[in-house]
């Protein structure tokens, strides 16, 4: 065979191979859709969940997800932000540094259930929050601490280096020219990072089992006094969310209708994590477009 | 007018007591708290499951080297044995199964990305890949659990559950980390290699094949080995297609188990303390120092990058 030939044919299969990945993300999108998006109502998102009978919802756990993500990210955010300055504007170039650095990837590579043990062990056992969102959230900050720091560095890196000098020219200190120069002009990396990072949060169901809980007691959505044990506002009370439901009613699901409901439940799912995707790449753009002059 | 003169002066002397200096302290230290929180999780983490893993050999004295290599696991009768092989046997298996299955499939679509349709893959195929990083792996478990096994149950003999139907679903979901990191590896490369081997008259598939691949296989290497990791820790997703029985499987399509999915189903059931519980955190140690050897692993790799 000539090698022309063997070219020829090792350039279909590569073209095969494309075209076959782009089947499986439309097909699992696809399946995912067609079959979930048709038992999607205003009951369904909105409803309790039944346990044994058929037509029960999901809107305690489409809140509990909801509450969980913003929970999470007022944790995350400010400790994110000020762990990735450290790294990219005050660590000095030294063992010290290299060896924070291997922590963080090592951190950054454990299996969430581990993080969900731990914070079954300390969070829920040991400091006692019990099997609560406030546990679940402190979990997901955990677990997503160290993408916060990558993201953060990743922008703060990309500020051009006379924007900086320029900055401590004028004779401002550092602290300040990192709040006024630097974050603003890393924001739209920043922010779109976070964006997907709060996809991640949304679909994270391993790290939650143990330490939001698998329950959800009775809600009453009339009490938003965030210190009764009904209120759904209260971050101590057990929290299964859109995630942990999906997995709970396939694995022991007894509603005659569990396979509707975990179908229905994956579509919510899946459309809130591409609002994410697609939000995270739209603002991005529109940030780039108005703080650059690039057109 | 004194007074002004007064506030202005008590303005300045203000000014003097409080100096950048204070300001730059606000931001060291705030930030230092910030990487000290990082930092003191990880080893409490580390600390607080090596304790809890090592108490089922140090208390309750099973024996470490029957843990690793026995095959029965009866946790629940009076004499109970407590054999973690198939669960380790059945996480090794899957996910280098996925692996396999994943990893060519992840660099012809990083060539296709890099070197044949360049617009195409970088604008439609690029984003459809990393869009599958982000659907969570309850819904691969769904998928998988609603169309791979019904699937292989048709196809093979037995129940369509097992290592087969969990790879699979893994090779899925680890795809996008395999192919990103490809990706990179190949439009870092210099254009001159490249160039070279064409102008000595090489095809695009001898150039890809001879000068490439080689050249980037150390990242290659990476991307499948952080790829494996995932997969090795990835839990309710192979949990919801491995059938979960605790045995070593005669086949690919037979019900097995794994790490993660042994802790997931047994944790709830088990009472903090007991035998029982202790050598489910055994397990999440094994998990635990599996996450180091692939860490140093994907450093030596990184270290051995030619370009």
């Amino acid at each position: 065979m000539s090698a022309r030939t063997v070219d020829k044919i090792a350039t279909g299969i590569i073209m095969a191979v494309a075209g076959f990945i782009v089947l499986i993300l439309l097909g699992l999108l696809g399946y995912i859709l067609i079959r979930g998006v048709g038992h999607i109502s205003w009951h369904f998102l909105t409803s309790a969940p039944e346990s044994i009978r058929a037509g029960g919802g999901i809107g305690p756990q489409l809140f509990n997800s909801v509450f969980l993500l913003v929970l999470t990210l007022i944790i995350t955010v400010p400790l994110g932000i000020g762990a990735g300055i450290y790294m990219s504007e005050y660590a000095k170039p030294n063992r010290m540094t290299s060896f924070i650095r291997l922590v963080v990837e090592v951190l950054s590579s454990f299996p969430s259930i581990i993080v969900g043990l731990f914070g079954l062990l300390i969070l829920v056992n040991k400091f006692g929050f019990g099997f609560s969102l406030f546990s679940g959230a402190l979990a997901l900050t955990i677990f997503n601490l160290p993408l916060m720091v990558r993201i953060t560095e990743q922008g703060l890196r990309g500020v051009p280096l006379q924007q900086k000098e320029a900055s401590f020219a004028l004779g401002i200190s550092k602290w300040k020219t990192i709040r006024s120069v630097l974050l603003p002009i890393a924001t739209p990396v920043i922010l779109s990072g976070t964006i997907l990072a709060a996809g991640r949060i949304f679909g994270e169901a391993a790290a939650l089992l143990f330490t939001a809980g698998m329950s959800s007691p009775r809600l009453d959505f009339t009490d938003w006094n965030p210190f009764d044990a009904r209120s759904p506002l209260n971050p101590f009370r057990p929290a299964e969310t859109l995630a942990v439901h999906i997995w709970k009613i396939n694995s022991e699901g007894l509603a005659p209708d569990a396979t509707q409901i975990a179908a229905g439940a994956s579509a919510v799912l899946i459309i809130m994590v591409l609002v994410f995707n697609l939000g995270a790449r739209a603002l991005g753009r529109y940030m780039h477009n108005k703080f650059t002059a690039a057109k | 007018m004194e007074r002004s003169v007064n506030m202005e002066r008590s303005y300045n002397k203000r000014q003097e007591a409080k100096p950048h200096i204070a300001e730059e302290w606000v931001g060291k230290i705030y930030t230092l708290i910030c990487i000290a929180f990082l930092v003191i999780t990880i080893f409490s983490m580390v600390y607080f499951v090596a304790s809890k893993g090592l108490s089922t050999f140090i208390v309750n004295g099973v024996n470490a080297f029957d843990l690793l290599t026995g095959l029965k696991w009866n946790p629940d009768i009076d004499v109970p044995s407590f054999g973690a092989l198939p669960f380790i046997f059945g996480s090794f298996s899957t996910s280098i199964l996925a692996a396999i299955i994943a990893a060519p499939l992840g660099f012809c679509a990083a060539v296709f990305i890099v070197e044949l349709a360049p617009k195409f893959g970088r604008t439609f195929l690029q984003p459809v890949i990393e869009l599958l990083a982000g659907i969570p792996s309850v819904v691969y478990g769904f998928v998988g659990l609603s169309v791979i096994v019904p699937l292989f149950r048709d196809l093979f003999p037995g129940q369509g559950i097992g290592i087969a139907a969990g790879a699979l679903v893994l090779s899925v979901m680890i795809l996008p980390t395999i192919t990103t990191i490809a990706t990179d590896a190949l439009s870092e490369l210099p254009a001159g290699l490249k160039e070279g081997s064409y102008a000595l008259g090489a095809t695009r598939w001898q150039t890809i094949y001879r000068v490439v691949l080689p050249t980037t296989m150390p990242q290659q290497m990476t991307g499948i080995v952080l790829g494996i990791a995932r997969a090795f820790g990835e839990a309710l997703a192979v949990q919801m297609v491995i059938g979960n029985a605790p045995h070593i499987p005669h086949s690919l399509f037979e019900s097995t188990s794994t790490l993660t999915s042994a802790i997931t189903l047994s944790m709830g059931n088990t009472a903090m303390g007991s035998v029982q519980n202790n050598v489910l955190w055994s397990l999440a140690l094994i998990l635990m120092l599996m996450t180091f050897v692939f860490v140093f692993v994907i450093r030596f790799l990184e270290g051995r990058k030619k370009l």
